[in-house]
């Protein structure tokens, strides 16, 4: 039920990355800018053919897989999502059955009550929040059941409320058995609720490791060349700057 | 069948028979001498053809728009248009048009296909390997520009004063004095580009979340766009072949039809065939009872509810009642 890269490259953003991610966990892609973590995250999913190297999905070469066989198995919630015709709510979580050419009004229903979005499911897109607009997307993906969630920094655009929450329902998933992968910048929520953690350097593997252990702060100080240190219980961590 | 279709198809059915009767001259069916014959021969392949050429600037604008995802789009972006009236208007300049002769019956229509074929063929060439929206937008609009460029230069070398004439009023586009035989070249290329978007409808849909979510999606990029090049090209081409150009109709046609449905783009291809047929059939109707001295040509009519139409889009866009998504 893995999902491992073997060696790779893409000119100018991945050199040489292996790496073996373990379904029912949430790992964090983490790094500084430019480092490669949007690409990682693509070629995980399918969507960008790396110059060399392979993706596993289950031992199996993914580029062996239709498209159709990827989506089904492979969610994936880009950055920025964009919804470009206002559907309701509802309509826009079943685009997640798609790949599986079924109405899945079960599924989708599931996804609703999931995300407590029931009350929205018929209202059109355009009229929900920041914060009912990021749990629709996420439901969407959701409705499709797949094996592993990839999402590129889905908390990015959120406040602080809403960020925790999208995390607890992420929390959830991967207690559900999905495996969860996020390109994440903020290294506090990477280090208190990941369970595995990837850093990147232009474009090479600088850690791979359980949180405490790839976001240490010698790590953090090496490749985002900052001076800080951690602070705070475990859990509760803070990633300080010095001075 | 979606709620669109079914009040669309009810228009529709009151529309043909009320429009085979109208014109300059109504009909009366037990009156009017050899009133038999003008339906068959005259007025009923001119309702076929506009609910065809209809149907088919309809279905490729509402795939047009889901495609670039954009309300303003319109199948003449893609150059097929006036790629086809680049061919029509050759048939023209090269004397083709000599009534009775093989060519004289053929060389239009078959010279304007193979204009919307080259126009085809070239997107495809430049465009079809990568797939991205950009580059097939923007190599369209060069198409588009480069076919009406080299149509302006046939029309001003153009052998003699009438046949300037005969091209210029050709390309304003009409129905007038159609016969069965267009009906023949048009129906089947129309309904055979209409099946081939019909068949994008779930890339469509699968496109609302943007280009990276829809390939995640299963959506298979090089797929589509053979699809939709096939489809326009087919719909438009073989409309532009019989008609001449026809604007705005696969603009207006997908706004009408969205609030009808649920705003999904699948949901809208079969309504917006419907919608097309139905503006079309009504157009020419009215340009048929209009008290003119000549017959107002059935292309600038449409433009001419076209234009404020798209002007009322802009507005409403710029006041910001939900123009982009409406």
């Amino acid at each position: 039920m893995t999902l491992a890269a073997d060696r790779l490259t893409l000119p100018k953003r991945l050199d040489s990355v292996s790496l073996e991610l373990e379904p029912g966990c949430i790992t964090a892609i983490c790094g500084p800018n430019g480092a490669g973590k949007s690409s990682l995250l693509q070629v995980l999913a399918g969507l960008l053919d790396p110059a060399s190297g392979t993706v596993l999905l289950e031992g199996e070469p993914m580029a062996a897989l239709s498209p159709r066989e990827r989506a089904k198995r492979i969610g994936y919630l880009p950055q920025d999502p964009v919804v470009a015709w206002d559907v309701a709510v509802r309509s826009l979580i079943a685009l997640g059955r798609l790949p599986h050419r079924d109405r899945g009004t079960q599924q989708v229903q599931a996804a609703l009550a999931m995300l407590e979005l029931q009350r929205l499911a018929d209202r059109p897109v355009s009229q929900l929040s920041g914060g009912e607009r990021a749990r629709a997307l996420l439901a969407r993906v959701v409705a499709g059941e797949p094996q592993w969630l990839l999402a590129d920094e889905p908390l990015a655009a959120l406040d602080l409320r809403h960020r925790m929450e999208i995390v607890g329902h992420l929390k959830r998933l991967s207690a559900a058995g999905v495996g969860v992968v996020l390109v994440v910048h903020d290294l506090d929520l990477a280090r208190n609720h990941a369970d595995h953690v990837i850093v990147l350097d232009r474009g090479r593997l600088a850690a791979s490791a359980a949180p405490d252990e790839a976001l240490s702060s010698e790590t953090i100080n090496r490749v985002w060349q900052v001076r800080g240190e951690w602070h705070g219980p475990p859990g509760k961590q803070a990633f300080a700057l010095a001075g | 069948m979606n709620r669109a279709t079914l009040i669309l198809l009810g228009l529709l059915l009151v529309a043909v028979p009320l429009s085979l009767l109208a014109g300059r001259v109504w009909i009366d069916p037990a009156n009017t001498p050899n009133a038999a014959l003008i339906l068959a021969e005259l007025r009923l392949p001119r309702a076929v053809l506009a609910v065809v050429i209809g149907a088919g600037l309809g279905a490729a604008g509402a795939a047009m728009q889901g495609y670039l995802r954009n309300p303003l789009a319109d199948p003449g972006l893609f150059g097929i248009a006036p790629g086809a009236a680049l061919g029509a208007v050759a048939s023209f300049w090269l004397g083709y048009q000599a009534p009775g002769s093989f060519f004289g019956t053929w060389a239009l229509p078959l010279m304007a296909l193979v204009g919307a074929g080259g126009a085809m063929a070239l997107l495809a060439l430049i465009a079809g390997r990568t797939g991205g929206i950009a580059l097939f937008t923007l190599a369209g609009l060069m198409i588009a520009s480069l076919a009406g460029t080299l149509t302006s230069l046939a029309i001003s070398m153009a052998p003699n004063a009438f046949a300037m004439s005969e091209i210029v009023s050709w390309l304003m586009g009409a129905l007038t004095d159609r016969s069965w035989r267009d009906v023949w070249v048009a129906a089947p290329l129309t309904a055979a580009g209409i099946g081939l978007l019909a068949l994008l409808g779930r890339d469509l849909d699968a496109l609302i979340l943007g280009d990276a979510a829809a390939r995640s999606l299963g959506m298979d990029e090089r797929r589509v766009l053979w699809l939709l090049i096939g489809g326009i090209g087919l719909t438009v081409g073989s409309g532009v072949a019989v008609a001449g150009i026809i604007g705005f109709v696969g603009l207006i046609v997908p706004h009408l039809v969205r609030p009808l449905t649920d705003r999904r783009p699948s949901q809208l291809i079969l309504p917006s065939a419907l919608a097309g047929a139905l503006l079309v059939l009504v157009a020419d109707s009215l340009v048929r009872i209009l008290p003119l001295v000549t017959e107002l040509r059935l292309g600038i009519a449409l433009s001419l509810i076209g234009a404020p139409f798209f002007l009322w889009l802009l507005l409403r866009m710029r006041r910001g009642t939900g123009g982009w998504l409406a």
